[in-house]
């Protein structure tokens, strides 16, 4: 579960696969910029974006369904906060406007990570010369996000299995419990990646 | 509270942009210069933290579950700017890895979530830790209440931005987000204070302490995050929720041009500052506002109270000769 939900990416050999991947995030960069953009009547620029993300897809073959999960995934977010939008006057065709919009986007960048490593992105971001310890930061982040989740289950894992209480009070103070012990686990493992960062030659 | 795509208008989306372009790079060389290089690592970790600990489950009612923000938990774990950073991180990989909020709305969503959440949230901390003496206690008292009002800071600013875009007019906006928010804080507020205390129990020397001031350095840095906090309240949320007709429109209406000139691109908004100005919605949502920053004070002070182990106090109470 933790896997399917962490790799956004597709692994695959297609043509978008293969792109670099810088022209991959300008080119998804610059669609989301012009459905943005694009006024709110201009269902024809909407249908010409999903046609040519049908396209993109079709060229990456990633398969209808991986894509509809994780676009489905997602909607509940962009319906909530396109909701809002409902309770005012004249609030429907706004409503369907922004949500045509939002789901163009999603896809969007649902297709840029599934056929894009994040570490090619993070080469991006470095070569746009964002700043050394934003980038670092992200690169350590995704590297150890599926261990460190991956101890957070073990330990909930070990929490379950010698309690055996279904009151609300102990749920909260053995997740939040799991939750310190999480941190002080990760801030242990940074001192170790930090020797091990020295020991490869890493500066400043 | 992640903005996706399409909500919000060029002006809104560039100059929250700014805004949180300029926060990191404050925020940037404020942990450059503070943090030593052994702990560099420790803020991609705890932006791994932040982001396993907000799938870990709290269980509501009737099968709702709410989970964790954690910006108030990283400030108060790591200080400010470290959190500022930690809290980018976060956003920045949600929306590039997962799509979870847009990339349009990537300078929105980091100004709310790692600008206006870590900031406003250890500046309440800071104060209410000072005004409550020190000591374990106030610490989680300090935390839970900055907890609750960096919840519906961001959430405000969420509002403000979404109104200042012309999506979602302010009278709906500006309730429903502050509204949801004064209960979600609450939450975030329990959570963050069992969190803190857990630490605090099993490694207390891993809460952040601030260094002993360095001179100006300090107060610049405070400087440029409040001018940034003001500057953001100015853009987004001052002239969505202000009653009167703008600077702008009173000189039109002076010069005579407004019905002509004006009319078409005003009648809209100015229907909503109609006499009412601040609707009912608004002002109820301000009383509850008050209601529930009285609530989370209490509720932060009652776990405060509880979580505070009883060995630490008579400790305290026999170190004092006579006591």
């Amino acid at each position: 579960m933790h896997d399917r939900l962490l790799s956004p990416y597709h692994p695959g050999g297609s043509r978008m696969h293969r792109m670099p991947a810088g022209l991959k995030a300008g080119g998804a960069a610059a669609l989301v910029v012009a459905v943005v953009l694009l006024p709110r009547d201009a269902w024809a620029g909407y249908a010409a974006c999903a046609a040519f993300l049908a396209l993109v897809a079709a060229l990456a073959r990633i398969p209808g369904r991986v894509l509809a999960r994780r676009i489905l995934l997602l909607e509940p977010f962009v319906l909530g906060v396109a909701a809002l939008s409902l309770a005012q006057q004249g609030g429907g065709r706004v409503f369907l406007a922004m949500l045509a919009k939002s789901t163009l986007c999603l896809c969007t960048m649902v297709l840029l990570s599934g056929t894009t490593r994040f570490s090619d992105l993070l080469r991006v971001l470095w070569r746009l010369r964002v700043p050394a310890l934003l980038v670092t930061s992200l690169a350590l982040m995704y590297r150890y996000l599926s261990v460190l989740m991956d101890e957070a289950a073990r330990m909930t894992r070990a929490r379950r299995s010698r309690t055996f209480s279904a009151g609300r009070g102990l749920a909260w103070r053995g997740s939040a419990t799991v939750a310190a012990q999480l941190f002080v686990r990760s801030s242990e493992r940074a001192e170790r990646v930090y020797a091990a960062m020295c020991a490869r030659g890493w500066r400043t | 509270m992640h903005i996706p795509d399409g909500f919000l208008d060029a002006h809104t989306a560039v100059a929250a942009g700014l805004l949180s372009a300029a926060g990191l790079g404050v925020a940037l060389r404020r942990v450059r210069r503070v943090l030593p290089a052994r702990r560099i690592p420790l803020i991609g970790l705890a932006a791994a933290f932040v982001f396993a600990a907000q799938m870990l489950n709290f269980p509501v009612a009737g099968g709702t579950s709410g989970h964790l923000i954690g910006a108030v938990l990283a400030a108060v774990l790591l200080g400010a700017s470290a959190s500022v950073l930690v809290m980018s991180s976060v956003i920045i990989l949600q929306c590039f890895l997962f799509a979870d909020g847009g990339l349009t709305a990537l300078g929105a969503n980091l100004f709310n979530m790692a600008l206006v959440a870590p900031v406003v949230g250890y500046g309440v901390y800071r104060f209410v830790r000072r005004l409550a003496g020190g000591g374990l206690r106030s610490t989680l008292l300090a935390t839970g209440f900055a907890a609750w009002c960096s919840t519906v800071a961001a959430a405000v600013a969420c509002a403000g931005e979404l109104a200042a875009s012309g999506t979602v007019v302010w009278r709906v906006a500006f309730p429903a987000m502050a509204g949801v928010h004064i209960i979600i804080g609450l939450g975030e507020a329990l959570i963050t204070v069992l969190v803190v205390a857990a630490v605090a129990r099993a490694r207390p020397e891993l809460l952040h302490e601030p260094a002993p001031s360095d001179g100006w350095r300090r107060y610049a840095s405070v400087a440029a995050y409040g001018l940034l906090l003001a500057l953001g309240l100015v853009v987004f949320v001052a002239p969505v929720a202000s009653p009167w007709p703008d600077g702008l429109l009173r000189v039109a209406e002076r010069l005579g041009f407004a019905p002509r000139a004006v009319g078409p691109l005003v009648r809209a908004p100015f229907a909503h500052y109609a006499v009412p100005g601040l609707g009912a919605g608004a002002r109820s949502t301000a009383l509850a506002g008050a209601v529930g920053a009285v609530v989370a004070f209490a509720l932060a002070w009652v776990a405060a109270r509880l979580l505070t182990p009883r060995g630490a106090r008579r400790a305290a109470e026999k170190a004092v000769p006579g006591a």
